[in-house]
């Protein structure tokens, strides 16, 4: 079985959860219902003509109308991959949490929540993992505005020129 | 009598000199075997993809020599690769020979200073300074290739920056003669020693189901005994031209998976990256080294993958074009990262002592965890 394939058996199976299938993208991909994102794992994982036993990446992108979380799936065994989306809204992304299919996720999601600030449901340590405990805002969303301090600590610095000019009178 | 006992909790980190970079474990331990080890990243976050999405595509190429300065080729080429593949490029020969050629250097470098930093880490001082003496031969040659020792800088869209210079190639060749017997001399010289065996071997061992299941990649994936390397089986580049082998770990000191047989898959990786290097030098065609790429690189709307096998493993980039001249969103999915993620899981029951082995033998390098 190829991707284009496993798209098309994943949309018999489950109908109108699979609400797009994009093939002229250069790596080919399928857009899924939010709600059915962990069955419709499962199934790629436990199907023996797919058997996507690896979660290579997890990804967040803000495309600032909405917010895509893309799942790039891999099946050594039958050494081909697939690639899913799911597209939430921007205010409120929340969406269920693949680490019971894969562990990989864990930090993966942890990273998305982080830096993009989508909410997996379900996780079992969601925390921020790359910012500050106390960060305020997700700095991959486009709208991110770097505050000027943190705790008393500047975030912004003169450029050298300016600084060596100064310094000179 | 019988005598009280309680967990500890222990601060290990952000500088200790263990942990290759800045990284920190709050460890909860009963005496001198742990419960757990949670792993705090983030002391390193430059937060370099969203600097991508600042200074355009030909001006991140920098930029990713930070991701990972250890094997930054590898970092290189596959920003490089992504935006090949979104803007349709084709590299000339030659200048795909450059790259496998610096970045099979950059591996053997790399792996030098993996294996020697094992040694250090659980005692070992001299293996240290054979493995960073032949570390520094060559990085003198890619310093003459490309004008850096750490941050290359070396490849550009749609090829590399500059040609291999006049005698190179000969000074290249000659480097590998005197590698060969410094690789025998090494393993006589640590390798096989009873003491280090016994330090590494039964440590951290992991099957080869968890490594897939939590995404472990590269020698570490290689050293749970399953043989999966991208250059053999998503080949990218010229790799199909060259002939050899991919090591596996083979349990042969102690149990499948454990530190020993990942570190001697990067010690017999040396080994095979020297074959390939011998192979692409001899056979070199003639010809540019860089395609002709607009300096207005604007790549049409889409988004594209692509898989490189850098000395820590499999390394995913993922670039967004939206038409524009600066990339929308750039994410690197890195060895170092799904490796950090097993830790807490690896660490249940190992001596404080023995973490120590365990990150060194994963070779998780800093920077590329937090990019």
């Amino acid at each position: 079985m190829d991707a284009l394939a496993t798209y098309q058996a994943v949309k018999e199976r489950f109908g109108a959860k699979v609400l797009e299938i994009n093939e002229k993208a250069l790596d080919p991909f399928m857009v899924v219902d939010p709600s059915a994102i962990v069955e419709i794992c499962r199934f790629l994982r436990d199907h023996p003509e797919t058997a996507m036993n690896c979660l290579t990446n997890e990804i967040g992108v803000d495309y600032k109308d909405r917010i895509e979380v893309v799942y790039e799936l891999y099946s050594y065994p039958k050494r081909y991959g697939v690639t899913l989306k799911v597209k939430l809204p921007r205010d409120n992304p929340v969406v269920e949490t693949v680490e019971t299919v894969w562990k990989s996720a864990n930090w993966m999601e942890r990273e998305i929540f982080d830096l993009i600030g989508v909410t997996f449901q379900g996780h079992s340590d969601l925390r921020r993992i790359l910012m500050p405990e106390d960060w305020p805002g997700h700095p991959q969303r486009k709208d991110f505005v770097e505050p000027m301090e943190y705790h008393g600590i500047s975030t912004v610095r003169d450029s050298p020129i300016i600084r060596m000019e100064a310094d000179r009178k | 009598m019988s005598i009280r006992t309680e967990e500890m909790t222990l601060n290990m980190g952000p500088q200790h000199p263990s942990t290759h970079g800045v990284l920190r474990f709050v460890i909860k331990a009963d005496g001198e075997v742990m419960r757990e080890a949670i792993p705090d990243v983030g002391y390193l976050h430059r937060s370099i993809e969203k600097i991508a999405e600042k200074v355009g595509y030909h001006g991140f190429m920098p930029y990713t020599d930070r991701v990972d300065y250890v094997s930054a080729m590898f970092t290189n080429q596959g920003w490089a690769m992504a935006c090949e593949r979104l803007g349709g490029i084709v590299v000339p020969r030659r200048g795909e020979y450059c790259r496998v050629i610096a970045a099979e250097f950059n591996r053997i470098a790399s792996h030098l200073l993996s294996v020697g930093t094992m040694g250090m880490d659980i005692g070992a001082m001299t293996p240290f300074t054979h493995a960073i003496r032949e570390r520094e031969m060559i990085n003198d040659l890619i310093e003459e290739l490309c004008g850096a020792r750490l941050t290359f800088n070396y490849m550009r869209i749609g090829g590399v920056g500059w040609d291999l210079p006049p005698g190179w190639r000969e000074k290249a060749l000659a480097y590998l003669d005197h590698f060969d017997p410094i690789w025998e001399e090494y393993n006589a010289l640590i390798s096989y020693n009873k003491i280090y065996v016994e330090r590494l071997a039964n440590v951290g061992v992991i099957s080869t189901q968890d490594a897939i299941d939590y995404n472990l990649v590269g020698p570490n994936l290689r050293g749970s005994g399953f043989k999966w390397d991208i250059r053999k089986d998503i080949p990218y580049s010229v790799y199909p031209e060259f002939d050899f082998d991919v090591p596996v770990g083979t349990g042969e000191f102690g149990t499948l998976g454990d530190a020993m047989d990942r570190y001697m898959v990067r010690i017999r990786e040396m080994r095979e990256s020297s074959k390939i290097l011998r192979q692409a030098l001899n056979r070199i065609p003639d010809g540019p080294v860089l395609a002709k790429v607009p300096r207005n690189f604007k790549p049409k709307a889409g988004e594209c993958q692509v898989r490189v096998e850098s000395s820590r493993g499999d390394m995913g980039w993922y670039a967004v074009s939206d038409g524009s001249a600066y990339p929308w969103r750039v994410h690197v999915r890195t060895g170092s990262f799904a490796a950090m993620g097993m830790i807490n899981k690896l660490s249940r029951g190992l001596m404080i002592a023995d973490l120590v082995t365990l990150i060194a033998s994963l070779d998780v390098i800093a920077p590329e965890i937090d990019r």
